[in-house]
């Protein structure tokens, strides 16, 4: 005798945590139904196969129901549907729009297209995400990456009051759009070391200070996009490394200011000017859209692969950091001061994030 | 004119988009009252429209007020061809038709649509002014309130209880009409779900009528019904008790119910009846005369049935009543001609109330039913068909111009089997029938239709005979011990009705009372209970050749009976089984198909310490020279005798001990012989075996002859009991559980199944039948689980059978988490009592501790005895078991025989085509002292948060009910013509029920309610055609919408004004908008 309809349906709506696991992991029924007996609660309920089965799929039915509503969180709210309590609410939209950090990191500075979907078979391979939680978290990024992609103000805030996301979250959410916007380039070789938390970290500290939000809230440019003046504006910070004398001036006044603290001051001396040449064209590169794509590599190539080699510690390049960042204040004829360390502010961050092993 | 609805459209939120093109949707509101109908302006390319609409006014009489639902359409506007219906809401403004009720309607409701399902909300305002002399007009029934709920309503007091109010309303159905053939599904469904609405709403206005007349103001157990009958139409019917209630003005004060009689009692002698002689045989003259205006020539042997059978119960009848008044003394027989003397001007003694006011309920006689099988295509006027010429052609005509004729076969239907109840109680001597209800089945042309009830004796004081008062008063503290009255016989001991083994009253010991007690209420308050009680099913498949018409019809109820019997046997042994003696809530369905009947009887089973100890079961066999038979049979018993102690064990069933006087009241004399025996073997594991040939008075016999027995035998103990933490029950209260939490979770489960067998045998169906349930009650503790520990309660489950080889099974039920440590320290007395006796008993004496506590003396002389009974069934067994087969045997066969003749003078009176088949089970019963419910209040979740609770149950633990909003009763179609798209039937089914639960608690929000209580799903049909992708389903579902605050807020607030009530409700709705 054979169940042709089976359904359960609850004034509360039932959910189960574990089956929710599941099924966001993209498991299908017949898959949950195997975890599920692993996981031993045939022997806990003492119940059957057959009823084991029955809930799975009751459970898998409602998931389905609730994931068009899951893609606008605010509605799950008001919908009369589902009567689902508060706190189960969140727990549900939490966990949706949760992701694997590893496919997160894979995905950072992509372009969220339909080409990048189709290569996530390989994603999925390399990062032991199923497939189909892989689409899901994909079409996750996709969804908050449009639904800000136009809006004014913060994005993390944005993301928060659209999503009904933990602020937490709704910060990661707001790295990966900004990745996705600028499209960085994330996926060479040396710059594998660097995880998503570490990214996520430089995106908000650029974000935070660079973007226009960071100065006028109100302001006319979506957050994602840094702001096209400010941008322009860091070309004058050339004059730093190209006029041989606000060079040189820089370079004694950080190091009188350093000497005796750090434990690389050699190093630190004979290389200055390479170092100072490299942050300085960062900032001057950021105009040009197909220069922006290195602006992690130029730090890495040019900043931190060069510290590392010769053993500075964290805190050395914390201390040269401000000392280096502080410096042109005393130097006569720069006017540039505010801006130096609005652009500073945020590379300062990202180095000392991005400088370990 | 009495009346003017106000209207107002606010907003519209998550439309679907209706414009392809440009994502967005252009939306205008129809607003349809009556003929009347206003529209807002288009709000244009938003799928969140603020329309803002003026106050839309409808000037409209009450008779209209009452009838017509409001329809709210949207739509999408479309400049160059017709604008799309994107969906409709229709509100019953019922509620706002009686003053304490809600005054206005407000909220936010699904959008619904039948083929798409709900496709956003709208935000509408509904008000009506009502005039002030809208009592004269008679058409009219505004101001009648209307509860679902089959008790006294918990904010008011019963004044006068009345009495049966039914009606019904009969109607062409529109899927049947020949315009459907070129209609959209669409407007068909909206037509049918239009004109259901529209007769429902005629249907509670004749009602109220009635109670108007009767001088009432509301109905209480309301029940109405759809009968789909294809073809031939579509009949809503409605039976309910009519009352008169007071308001508690302060709801937290306790008002005896004998207080004084109200003035109106004294201001309505029920003179409207101008015939009270309705003990006549044939049909009595009804209320309304034109019912009974066809001439017998239409019906087949209806009024031959009818008579037959009150000839055949007259004699009893007569003597019954008679003769309990000599047992009872003089007072006793003029409490009974007063009390029937208010009953009998009644053409029906009926209540369909499951609970009553302390002190209402006297004597309980036992169940009453009866079926009739019916032929709808022969129902109509033959004047009718006459004119015709066809039956199919009517279709053509214009329905409303014969309808009036049509209700009258169908009253008379149900007047016929009304009276046969009526009769049925007669024999019990009983004047009245509680717990009424009524139900039918169909399958094509054939209809069963089947009521049933509980025979009782009321006090009279409630049925509005207010110059006794005073007198009876007193007498019922003599005349019925608080906590058993209600399980004394109310027939003469020497004139039963039915076979029986009565006994004294284990509580009172002045009154006889039966060894066990069917009834389809719930168990009263004062019922002493010794621990906990079940849900106890019987469940059962026969197979029918298909056929058509009459013959049909004929073997349908050849089958009827032999089903009843069984059932019954069935119920007979789940109830020994678990060790107990009483069942409450029976309900009997049977349901017919194409192939096959099926029936399904819950109850709760509960140990009532009014009545005697349960026997056990013992199983015999016939071949009594095979060794391995045998063997077979005694190890069966021996499982049986175990099963039997671990459900006392787990249902906490340890009666309290005897005292000694009982040994020396006047028991009957055989009961004392097998008392004794039992007693004396009750330390052997074979116990039941060896004193068969002397308990035969209280043991219950299986006999295993052949295979059948046998299947039953497993079958019995297939019944897997609930996972631990888990009780059921199908009545309201679960005994023994009194803390209950405030975590309710009401839930309706539906399964279909495929009876696969290709030649299927009744056992396999059974099995598979036995299979399912189950199954799918197992599903429902699984699901559950994160509740424990918990109940659930009012367990209902409906059987169907939509086409050949399916079966329908839905549950509705809530469950309700208890607090285990308070459960624990309540009943730690019972426990430690049982402990007690476990250390200075042994197990196996666990079957009969009642007789083992309490006949020491007479235990010890046999002991000797015992040990050669022992041994020799150990060894042999044999002369045991063959002594017992015989003489048990005989007085199973007696109860089989007298069941049989009963059948039998059924039988007489089944004609071609309409048959009609009765029968009544009865058992009496027990009662008990003040068995407080007492609604522990953990106090709770916080109130912000805008729930709307549902349960089938008619309170909240944890809660007071401040206010009855109005009746909730809705129907809805929903249809799809791409099943597998939307998830396949599971899947349709699903969103569709989560659908109908999403728009029943939309309105409650917008009533200003937080809670339904006594929410049942009346109908859920569900038909598909997967090879046209296709499927439809109807869901009918009622509700009484009320406000509740947690007790726990009661104590802050000691009087919460009516406002400050509302209020939480009030915000509840506004946090949903």
């Amino acid at each position: 005798m054979s169940s042709d309809l089976d359904v359960f349906v609850g004034n509360t709506t039932l959910i189960d945590e574990e089956v929710y696991r599941l099924w966001l992991d993209g498991h299908s029924v017949a898959e949950a139904v195997a975890r599920r007996l692993r996981g031993g609660v045939l022997e806990r309920e003492g119940t059957s196969v057959a009823v084991l089965q029955s809930d799975t799929r009751d459970h898998y039915r409602t998931f389905q129901m609730l994931e068009r509503l899951l893609h606008a969180p605010p509605r799950l709210l008001q919908q009369l549907l589902f009567q689902i309590p508060p706190e189960r609410q969140a727990l549900l939209v939490q966990r949706y729009y949760a992701f694997d950090e590893a496919l997160a990191r894979e995905l950072l500075g992509k372009k969220l297209s339909k080409g990048t979907k189709k290569e996530l078979d390989e994603v999925s391979a390399r990062t032991g995400v199923g497939i189909r939680s892989c689409r899901r978290q994909f079409d996750n990024f996709k969804r908050v990456f449009k639904a800000v992609e136009e809006l004014r103000g913060p994005l993390a805030e944005n993301i928060q009051q659209l999503f009904l996301l933990p602020p937490a979250l709704a910060r990661d959410y707001a790295a990966i759009v900004f990745f996705a916007n600028s499209r960085f380039e994330t996926g060479k070789r040396r710059l594998q070391f660097l995880s998503f938390g570490d990214f996520a970290a430089c995106a908000q500290s650029m974000m935070a200070h660079w973007s226009q939000g960071a100065l006028a809230p109100e302001a006319a440019e979506p957050d994602g996009d840094l702001p096209k003046s400010f941008l322009q504006d860091l070309k004058e910070l050339k004059v730093l490394v190209s006029d041989k004398d606000l060079l040189d001036q820089h370079k004694s006044l950080v190091c009188s200011a350093l000497r005796g603290k750090i434990s690389v001051y050699n190093e630190l001396e004979a290389n200055f000017k390479a170092l100072s040449r490299a942050l300085v064209n960062v900032g001057g590169k950021l105009t040009h859209a197909r220069d922006v794509r290195d602006f992690f590599v130029d730090l890495v190539e040019k900043v931190i692969e060069p510290c590392r080699s010769d053993k500075w510690s964290p805190g050395d390049l914390r201390l040269f950091l401000t000392h280096y960042t502080a410096a042109p204040r005393n130097l006569p004829g720069f006017r540039h001061q505010a801006l130096w360390e609005r652009y500073m502010a945020a590379i300062s961050a990202c180095l000392l994030r991005m400088y370990h092993d | 004119m009495p009346g003017k609805l106000k209207v107002k459209i606010v907003a519209g939120r998550h439309l679907p988009v209706m414009d392809r093109a440009s994502d967005l949707t252009d939306a205008f509101v129809e607003v349809k009252f009556g003929n009347t109908t206003f529209k807002t302006d288009v709000y244009p390319k938003s799928l969140n429209p603020q329309w803002n609409s003026e106050w839309f006014k409808f000037e409209v009489d009450d008779e209209e007020l009452q009838d017509e639902p409001l329809q709210i359409t949207v739509l999408d506007h479309d400049t160059y061809s017709a604008n799309d219906a994107i969906g409709k809401v229709y509100i019953d403004i019922d509620p706002l038709l009686y003053s304490e009720a809600a005054t206005v309607i407000s909220g936010w409701f699904p959008i619904y649509d039948t083929i798409h399902g709900i496709r956003g909300e709208i935000n509408v305002v509904v008000k009506v002014d009502l005039f002030n002399d809208l009592n004269r007009f008679r058409q009219s029934s505004c101001g009648v309130k209307f509860f679902c709920t089959t008790s006294i309503p918990k904010c008011y007091r019963a004044v006068v209880i009345h009495g049966f109010v039914e009606e019904l309303v009969v109607n062409e159905d529109p899927e049947y009409q020949w315009i459907d053939r070129i209609r959209t599904p669409r407007a068909s469904n909206e037509a049918r779900q239009r004109l259901i609405s529209l007769m429902s709403g005629e249907l509670q206005r004749k009602i109220g009528l009635k109670v108007l007349e009767m001088r009432g103001n509301a109905v209480v157990g309301y029940l109405q019904c759809f009968d789909l009958e294809g073809e031939s139409g579509l009949v809503v019917r409605a039976i309910g008790t009519a009352c008169t209630l007071d308001k508690l003005s302060n709801t937290s004060a306790f008002l005896p119910a004998c207080n004084s009689p109200s003035k109106e009692m004294k201001e309505i002698p029920f003179n409207e009846d101008p015939n009270p002689n309705t003990y006549s045989s044939g049909p009595s003259t009804p209320l309304k005369n034109q019912t009974y205006s066809f001439s017998p020539s239409k019906s087949y042997s209806r009024q031959s049935s009818s008579s037959d059978t009150d000839l055949s119960l007259t004699p009893k009848t007569g003597m019954g009543s008679g003769s309990a008044g000599k047992e009872g003394g003089p007072f006793k027989t003029l409490l009974r001609q007063q009390t029937q003397s208010a009953l009998e001007q009644r053409e029906f003694p009926f209540f369909t109330l499951t609970t009553f006011p302390p002190g209402f309920l006297l004597h309980v006689g036992g169940v009453v039913s009866a079926r009739s099988v019916k032929l709808l295509d022969r129902i109509h006027n033959p004047a009718f068909v006459g004119i015709m010429g066809n039956t199919r052609s009517y279709k053509l005509l214009d329905w409303n111009s014969f309808n009036s004729d049509e209700p009258e076969t169908r009253d008379a239907w149900w007047a016929e089997i009304r009276q046969e109840i009526k009769s049925h109680a007669k024999a019990l001597g009983c004047h009245a029938v509680v717990g009424y209800s009524e139900s039918t089945s169909i399958c094509e042309e054939v209809c069963i239709l089947s009521a049933s009830g509980t025979a009782a004796v009321l006090n009279p004081r409630f049925l509005q005979d207010g110059t006794m008062e005073g007198c009876l008063e007193q007498r019922i503290e003599e005349a019925s011990p608080p906590g058993c009255g209600f399980c004394h016989i109310p027939y003469d001991e020497l004139n039963m009705p039915f076979p029986a083994h009565l006994t004294y009253c284990y509580n009172c010991r002045k009154q006889k009372v039966p060894d066990v007690l069917f009834t389809t209420i719930d168990l009263p308050v004062e019922a002493i209970v010794v621990g906990k009680g079940c849900l106890i099913q019987a469940r059962l498949c026969r197979l029918k050749k298909k056929a058509q018409a009459e013959a049909n019809a004929t073997s349908i109820s050849n089958l009827l009976p032999f089903m009843e019997y069984e059932v019954h046997t069935q119920l007979m042994n789940k109830l020994k089984l678990r060790g107990m003696n009483a069942l409450f809530g029976l309900r009997i369905q049977i349901t017919v198909g194409e192939n096959m009947l099926m029936g399904l009887a819950s109850a709760t089973g509960v140990y009532l310490a009014a009545l005697p100890t349960p026997g056990g079961i013992q199983i015999a066999g016939k071949t009594p020279n095979d060794g391995t038979y045998e063997q077979h049979i005694s190890h069966m018993q021996k499982k049986i005798n175990d099963t039997i102690a671990k459900n006392k064990e787990l249902y906490e069933i340890n009666p309290p001990e005897l005292p000694e006087e009982i040994i020396g009241s006047p028991i009957p004399e055989p009961r004392q012989r097998s008392r004794l025996l039992r007693s004396q073997s009750e330390s052997s594991d074979e116990v039941t075996e060896l004193d068969l040939s002397h308990g035969k008075k209280d043991a219950f016999v299986l006999e295993i002859d052949d295979t059948d027995a046998m299947e039953d035998v497993h079958s019995l103990l297939t019944d897997v009991p609930p996972p631990s933490g888990f009780y059921s029950c199908n009545t309201e209260i679960m005994p023994g559980i009194n803390n209950w939490t405030p975590e309710i979770q009401m839930f309706t489960a539906v399964r279909v199944s495929r009876l696969s067998n290709i030649n299927p045998t009744n056992q396999t169906l059974n099995k598979n039948f036995n299979d399912l349930c189950e199954n799918l009650l197992k599903s429902l503790y699984f699901k559950l689980r994160s509740m424990v520990p918990c109940c659930l309660c009012h367990v209902n489950f409906t059987v169907a059978l939509p086409e050949d080889e399916l079966v329908q099974i839905a549950v509705t039920a809530v469950a309700i988490t208890y607090d285990k440590n308070q459960a624990l320290q309540a009943n730690k007395a019972p426990t430690e009592k049982s402990q007690q006796r476990a250390s200075t008993d042994n197990e196996e004496q666990l079957q009969f501790p009642l007789e083992l506590s309490s006949d020491p003396l007479s235990s010890q002389p046999f002991s000797p005895a015992k040990e050669a009974l022992e041994g020799a069934s150990s060894h042999t067994g044999i002369p045991a078991a063959q002594r017992a087969t015989s003489v048990d045997y005989s007085s199973f066969a007696d109860r089989c025989n007298s069941w049989i003749e009963l059948i039998k003078l059924k039988a007489q009176t089944i004609r071609r085509g309409s048959i009609k088949t009765t029968t009544s089970l009865e058992k009496a019963s027990p009662l008990a002292e003040g068995y407080l419910r007492h609604r522990s209040v953990p106090s709770g979740t916080n109130s912000t948060v805008s729930v709307v609770k549902m349960t089938p149950l008619s309170f909240l633990p944890g809660a007071k009910i401040t206010k009855y909003l109005g009746i909730i009763n809705m129907f809805f179609i929903r249809e799809t013509t791409s099943l597998r798209e939307e998830g396949g039937v599971s899947g349709f089914l699903h969103a569709f029920i989560a659908e109908v639960f999403a728009m029943v608690r939309a309105h409650v929000a917008a009533l200003g309610g937080n809670a339904v209580v006594s929410y049942i799903m009346k109908q859920c049909v569900f038909m598909e055609n997967p090879n046209k992708n296709q499927a439809q389903c109807l869901i009918n579902v009622s509700g009484d919408a009320v406000i509740f605050v947690r007790e726990s807020e009661l104590e802050v607030l000691p009087a919460p004004p009516p406002a400050a009530a509302a209020q939480p409700a009030g915000s509840a709705g506004d946090v949903t908008t």
